[in-house]
């Protein structure tokens, strides 16, 4: 049963061919095979391989699916804190006297009005409105910016931003995606868990808001209060040398290691987009629900903003929409079907919800299809299985007073 | 890692009982991580050896289920469509999948120990 293994992992769909692979009864080893196709380790990945989990390829490297149950780790995500390595993730500097009008023109949420010390979320647009990547923004000084691009789309985002910015010579960029690690400490007890070991007040760094030079166990971090989870937490870019300290540390405090799996089935429950599922080049970000990091009312061109307001203007043809179902798993690429039998959408994502209990889905449908109360059937192994589309997100935190 | 010596195997990790019951390994389900969902075949459908009669899914994986000798299907396990994860608690018990009502010899299945060898990469 398990000659072929269908994986759907943060991003992208990949066959692993568990043949081979299940010759080695050491979970740890499943899939981990040096050297081949030249995939990357992140300075954890032995770290991963030596305590249970089960290491896959995404975006080029080495990276824990999970380390026994992508179930328990989500929970322990929900009730308690988690630990993430996502040093996959690229790191672009952007520096230079036009940098704010550079990356103004670059994304579709304008970086120039974040103070120093603010981050925040934006897509950015092909000119015919498709999206190249979706990124986090952070103002490092008045200017000096860095840039969060999905590990997948580095080579990609690198092109891209290296050509945009040739029309403006005040802009100097560096890739620091190699020396540079991530760590995300999520869930309802990261903030009380990392205290003790940070230099800074925490409650003191507000939501999408950094602190540069903060010191975790003494090592130097950028920690800002990011995540993608839907949960409280952190995140905390650091040399790449340091990083299996600051894990360690943070691992025995309490922390409960998670990896992609649970990292997909949080983001999911959260309805936060993942590139290559909700947003691709032909998806745009406002087909995806994503309006609010478009700024269109603002004035000022942007890659991609003729083609948005034409969108807009005339209309969407598709809408992403939150589904639960019961009788199977909606996975990315289904169809979706209407009442009356038409092919009328895909999903984008689809997973069992370990809050919920159920199975969640993610689709693009049109517009006539998208009212809360809509009932659907999404087409799994040639059976069609009822659908209802649902309020999202699936999952939303209880807020703190 | 736990491998009943009064089973029969299958390279695919699919066990099968002298009475025709049939359920994954512990490898397998161990392979898989959290079983989530199982699609069950409809009782007295007959089955070819190696064809594939259901699915197993957990959070990250979709996989096919193959029989390990021909036969016909003569009970499912019902409970499983409520609580999938028994495949996890217990996959040479409570989380067995079919029973069926074998028609031929399991001469070409492995022992408990050309399993393990499998397994192994032996």
């Amino acid at each position: 049963m398990l000659a072929c293994f269908q994986l759907y992992c943060d991003g992208q769909e990949g066959i692993i061919n568990l043949e081979y692979a299940g010759t080695k009864a050491s979970r740890g080893v499943l899939y981990h095979r040096e050297g081949d196709f030249c995939v990357k380790d992140t300075p954890l990945t032995s770290w991963h391989k030596n305590h249970g989990g089960k290491l896959v390829e995404f975006g080029g490297y080495w990276m824990p699916l999970d380390y026994g149950s992508i179930v328990e780790e989500h929970l322990a995500v929900r009730q308690r804190a988690g630990l993430f390595d996502v040093s996959h993730m690229g790191e672009f500097l952007v520096e230079g006297a036009s940098a704010s009008p550079f990356l103004d023109h670059l994304v579709t949420n304008p970086p120039s009005r974040l103070t120093v010390g603010q981050a925040l979320y934006s897509p950015m647009c092909l000119p015919t409105g498709g999206t190249v990547d979706d990124l986090l923004v952070y103002r490092l000084e008045e200017q000096k910016y860095l840039l969060v691009v999905n590990a997948a789309n580095i080579g990609k985002d690198w092109e891209w931003v290296s050509q945009a910015s040739q029309h403006w010579p005040m802009v100097t960029l560096t890739n620091v995606s190699d020396r540079t690690a991530l760590l995300a400490l999520q869930g309802p007890l990261a903030q009380s868990l990392l205290q003790p070991l940070a230099s800074i007040e925490l409650d003191a760094v507000s939501y999408y808001h950094f602190v540069p030079q903060v010191l975790v166990d003494g090592i130097p971090v950028l920690l800002s209060r990011t995540g993608y989870t839907g949960e409280e937490g952190f995140e905390l870019y650091l040399d790449a040398n340091a990083a299996p300290t600051v894990w360690q540390s943070l691992i025995d405090r309490g922390a409960r290691p998670v990896g992609l799996g649970a990292r997909d089935t949080l983001r999911l429950e959260a309805r936060l987009p993942l590139y290559g599922h909700e947003l691709s080049e032909t998806i745009s970000p406002l087909e995806a629900g994503l309006g609010m990091f478009v700024r269109l009312k603002q004035p000022g061109d942007f890659i991609g903003r003729g083609a948005l307001e034409r969108q807009k203007s005339e209309g969407l043809q598709r809408k992403l929409v939150g589904l639960t179902l019961a009788g199977g798993i909606a996975r990315a690429g289904y169809p979706v079907v209407d009442a009356e039998g038409h092919t009328v959408g895909s999903v984008t994502s689809g997973t069992h919800s370990p809050t919920l209990k159920k199975a969640i889905a993610l689709a693009l449908v049109p517009p006539s299809q998208s009212a809360i109360g809509t009932s659907l059937n999404v087409e799994i192994r040639g059976k069609l299985v009822p659908a209802e589309v649902v309020a999202t997100p699936f999952y939303r935190r209880e807020t703190r007073i | 890692m736990n491998i009943p010596t009064h089973l029969r195997y299958t390279k695919d990790h699919e066990w099968i009982a002298p009475d025709g019951t049939v359920g994954i390994t512990a490898f397998a389900q161990d392979a898989l991580g959290d079983v989530v969902f199982v699609e069950l075949p409809e009782v007295g459908r007959e089955l070819k050896s190696g064809e594939a009669f259901g699915v197993v899914e957990s959070v990250k994986s979709v996989s096919d289920l193959y029989c390990p000798t021909d036969g016909t299907v003569a009970a499912v396990n019902t409970k499983l469509t409520e609580q999938p994860e028994l495949v996890n608690q217990d996959p040479y018990g409570e989380g067995w999948i079919i029973r069926l009502d074998p028609h031929q010899s399991d001469a070409e299945l492995l022992s408990a120990e050309d399993y393990q060898k499998e397994t192994e990469g032996a």
